[in-house]
Parts: C-alpha cells; structure tokens; sequence
C-alpha cells in the first residue's frame, strides 16, 4: 500500500460503515388514519423502514403523540424493527392527534422524527371485513323468504327418511307389547334450535300415542322446555281427541344436573322397561350413558341430535339416528310447517351453492394456478 | 394395607361402588345412589342458579349499585310464571320470543361466518398446497380429498330430492366419509371416558383403601 492509498482506504470503510456514534436514519413518509372497521379509540400510524433498519443496530421504532395542534409530544409506545405500524389503541375519540416516529438504536439514540396527523378516532358502524358475512346472510334470509312464501302456497318436496319410517314402527311396536315409549329432549335449552326440532317431533310423536294409546314417558331436564314439552303433549293428544289419556304425570322434571339427568333415566329405562327409547335434541357427555342403558334393556331405540361428537355414540347404541340435519328435516317433514320446510329448502338451496363456489374455486386454482377467487373468501 | 378414616371418603367411594353396581344388574344400591345423585343435584342447582344468577346478575346490582334498568329482564323473566295462569299463560311466549329472537340475532352471522365461510376456505383448494418445495403434491392430495370429502357429505344432507343416480352415488361416498370421522371421534371419547374411570379408581385405590401411594 502506497502512502496516499492507507487514508482513502480507511475513509471508504468510514462511509461504508456510517458515521460512528451518530444518530441512526429517519422513517419515511410516516401517516396515520382512523384505525378502520373498529369500535373507535384506536389510530394506526404507519411508516417506511429507517435506511439503518437493515442492520442490526437498529433496535426499533419509537411513537410519541400529542393532542391538537399544540399538545406536547409524550411517548406512546415502540415496536421492533422490522416492523412498519404501530397501533394506538389509547386515543379517545373525537380529538385529533399528531405523531412522531424515530427510528432508535441499541444506545438509545433516536434518529430525527417523522412526523405523521393529524389524525381522530372514531367508531365505523359497518366493519367492511365482514361484508362477505353480511352478504352470506341477506342471501341465507332471503332464499328462507322465497322458499316460506312457496311452501305456504304448496306443498314442497323433502324426501322421507328412514329414521321417520322407524318411528312409526317404533310407536307400534310399543303399543303391541303394552309398554310405554320413552321420549328424550335432551339437556337443551329452548331456544337451541335441536330443541325446537325435538319438541316438533314429539308433538307428532304424541299425536301417534294418543291415536293408539300408547303410554308416553317424557322425563325432562330443562323446566322451560319441561313447561313447553308438556303443552305440546297435552296438545296432541287434544288434536287427536283423546285429552282424557293425556296426565301431567306424563312430561314431568327430573333434574337440571347433566349427570343427574342420565342418573335417572338409566334407572327409568332398566325400571319400567320402555319398548321404545327416542333419543332428540341436544346431547352432551351424557348421550353415551343414556343411549348403552336403553340399548342393555332391548327396546328399540331412535335417536336424532345436532352434536357431532355425541353422534357416534346414538349410530353404535342406537337403531336409527338422524344425523345433524336430518334432525330438522325429520321435524320439518312430520310437521310440515311452512317455515320449516321454507328452511330446510333454503338450507339446500345454500348447499348447491356451496358446492358450486368450493368446486369453481378449487377448479381455477388447480387451472390457473390462481387464487383470485378463492380469495374473496379470505385465503392468503 | 390401612384404609381412610376419613367418612366423607368412604361415603364418596361407597357412592362410586353403588353406581358401579348397575354394571351387574339394576339393584337397590344403585337406586338408592341414583335417587340421592338426583335430589342432590337439583338442590344443588337451585344453589348455584341463586348464587350465580339471582345473586350476581339481579340483586348485587340492584341492592348494591341500584341498578335499577335490571328490574325490566326481571319482570320479563317473571312472565315464565304466567304459565300456571291458564288464562294468561301466553303471556310467557314474551320471554321465549325474547330469548329466541336475541340468540338467533347473535348466532345467524356467527354461524355462517364460522361455519360456512371459513369452512368453504379451508374447502376449497389453493395454491398454497403447491408450495410445499419438498412435497408439493400430497398437500394436493389432502386437499383434494378434503374438497370430495365435503362436497359428498353435502350431498348426502340434501333433502329435495330423493337419493338416485349420481346423487345416490356421491351420497354413499359421503356417508362413508361421515362414518371415517364418526369411528376417530368414537375412539378419541372413548380414550377420554376410560380416562375418567381411571380417576375414579385412583380416587379409590389412593384415597380411600390407599393401595396405591
């Protein structure tokens, strides 16, 4: 190395190195915004990362806020380098605010502030995000209208099931062995909609034991579906014109105790021997206790729920099952109410349309190679 | 080997044999815990029900931070009672349309988001599955087995129109799929349940003939 070389040298690996002990370099083109599709009290302030935020000296990002025009900057928060947004969720709504973003070494050295605002917070009453939910549900509700207002003026078509077959054979089977069948509804509440379902096809269910005079045990475990179970039973048996087989001892409470509740009817079950068991509505833990102690006394046992995981055990103990959907199908197809009907339809409707978009978006990713559509749905 | 001394111990695991008991036959040990299980929980329940809703929900913020507003969903509440008026027993459908027409409000958009939306995007496929360098066709695969899966599923819960032809078809592979998860999620409780028995019995085993240390 000659000995005007040594010099140039060591002020290249200076410039390369950056000014020792200097303050790091500024974010660029800081701005902040209503933070959008929330409840208020938030700001998002945002940033181009500092030139130095490549290295590893930087250490992050600094946020200082102040309030109007004359406010005095206070420090609200830091993030990580790397990172290009800070979210204030401490705004109060209605005030405009100013931001600064400094760029801060290990040392603690910040770099000249970007400056960002004003900006104010405020409540969106509509959340763009869900727009394709809210779509979704207009859709759901009206094809539920279209389809209502055509069952009203027509009969509409839901193919029969054969857990419904079973019941009526179940029913007379009781009834030719003189033993009483054993109506379920489940730990629900009423407003669960397999509870509503139940109730429906109880309703049909004592319809069939008031024509024959089949006894019908109705042991419940919610009391405001104990209350409602027993005026639907009271009402069969009047539609059918026998109120005076109907007694109150028929649909009476047993427990609100889950366990309680399985407890009892285990024993009601091995005690008067019910020839038919009909398991609906909703189930939890206890649809295993219940459906192996009906299936330990031989009765014909049909069993209908919403619960995915309490399935399996009705389809191992149980003669028939309706399976999630079919539950309300079966309620719809007894009681044939137009709005049930109008919902089941709806509810089909809705499935060919799923069919339609999984298998058109799968088709063109797999085409195109493309997400374009299902990314409407929300996939990266 | 000692035993608890502990009464409460030997009333619990004597309990627990009662109910064991029913493994044998219908008999009157079982009848008696069931019938002392029963009553016990619906005493117990009313316990809970006062101290966890009348006491937390009404009474505290009524009493305490006269909270009056609360007196309103109490008076509707109280209209479950006209039941046992015949003439105004109605009058109780107030609460139940209440009640009905709040959760469906809250559920109808949950649902479909979560149910529907959410489940159709992880239905349907995507160029994601191709990006496994290593294996980028059985991330195919699995997605395209998941998207027959659900789409034969579907087809098997269509009710207009009755089970024939390729519906029939589609239907039966649906089913099979319904079935596969049915025979997981049957085994996955079972292994829970045969937990809850091994409690059970260590409570038994440790607690009360303390065979186990």
């Amino acid at each position: 190395m000659t000995r005007a070389t040594g010099p140039i040298a060591l002020a290249l690996l200076l410039a390369l190195a950056g000014p020792l002990g200097a303050a790091p370099a500024p974010p660029g083109d800081a701005r902040a915004y209503d933070t959008p599709d929330d409840q208020g009290g938030s700001i998002t302030v945002e940033w181009r990362l500092s030139p130095d935020d490549a290295g590893t000296r930087l250490a992050g990002y600094e946020v200082h806020r102040a309030a109007g025009d004359t406010g005095r900057f206070q420090p609200v928060g830091q993030v990580p380098r790397g990172n290009t947004a800070y979210n204030d969720g401490e705004a109060a709504d209605g005030i405009d605010y100013r931001y600064r973003v400094a760029a801060v070494d290990a040392d603690g050295a910040a770099s000249a502030p970007a400056e960002a605002g004003p900006a104010r917070a405020r409540e969106q009453w509509f959340k763009a995000g869900k727009a394709n939910v809210l779509v979704a549900t207009a859709l759901f509700v009206a094809m539920v209208l279209v389809f209502l207002e055509r069952a009203r003026r027509g009969r509409l078509f839901i193919r029969r099931l054969a857990g419904l077959d079973a019941v009526e054979e179940a029913v007379g089977r009781a009834t030719e062995m003189g033993r009483p069948i054993l109506y379920c509804l489940g730990i629900g509440l009423l407003d669960y909609i397999s509870t509503l379902a139940a109730l429906n096809i109880l309703g049909q269910v004592a319809r069939k034991t008031a024509e024959y005079g089949t006894p019908l045990v109705v042991p419940t475990c919610e009391p405001i579906v104990h209350t409602v179970a027993r005026e639907v039973v009271k009402e069969s048996y009047a539609a059918k014109g026998r109120p005076d087989l109907f007694s109150d001892d028929m649909v009476y409470f047993v427990t609100s105790d889950q366990m309680g509740y399985a407890a009892a009817l285990s024993g009601i079950m091995a005690r008067e021997r019910p020839a038919t068991n009909l398991f609906m509505g909703y189930y939890a833990a206890e649809a295993l206790v219940l459906a192996e102690s009906g299936a330990a006394t031989g009765a014909i046992q049909i069993a209908g729920t919403d619960q995915i995981t309490q399935l399996p055990f009705f389809i191992t103990a149980c003669d028939f099952t309706l399976m999630g959907e079919e539950l309300y199908a079966a309620s719809a197809y007894l009681s044939q109410e137009p709005l049930l009907v109008g919902t089941i339809k709806a509810q089909d409707f809705g499935k060919v349309l799923i069919i339609l978009l999984v298998a058109v978006g799968s088709l063109a990713a797999l085409a195109f190679r493309s997400d374009v559509f299902s990314g409407w749905f929300g996939i990266k | 080997m000692t035993m608890s001394t502990d009464p409460w111990v030997w009333l619990a695991a004597l309990l627990s044999l009662f109910i064991f008991s029913y493994l044998y036959k219908d008999n009157p040990l079982f009848k008696f815990a069931e019938h002392l299980f029963t009553g016990l929980s619906v005493g117990y329940l009313i316990v809970i029900y006062y101290n966890n809703i009348v006491r937390s929900y009404l009474l505290n913020p009524v009493l305490a931070d006269h909270r009056w507003v609360l007196l309103v969903p109490f008076a509707i509440g109280l209209l479950y009672l006209f039941r046992f008026i015949p003439k105004l027993s109605h009058l109780m459908l107030i609460p139940i349309a209440i009640t009905l027409g709040i959760w469906n409000g809250i559920a109808l958009p949950l649902t479909i988001e979560a149910d529907i939306i959410r489940q159709m995007q992880g239905t349907m496929i995507n160029t994601s599955m191709f990006r496994n360098p290593w294996d980028p066709y059985t991330g195919l695969a699995v997605g395209i087995l998941i998207a027959v899966g659900v789409i034969c599923t579907i087809t098997y819960f269509f009710f207009s129109r009755e089970h024939k032809g390729a519906l029939k078809v589609s239907a039966h592979i649906g089913i099979w799929f319904v079935m596969i998860g049915f025979g997981a999620s049957f085994g996955y409780t079972v292994m829970a349940r045969v937990s809850l028995l091994i409690g059970r019995l260590q409570f038994m085993f440790t607690e009360w003939i303390h065979l186990i240390k």
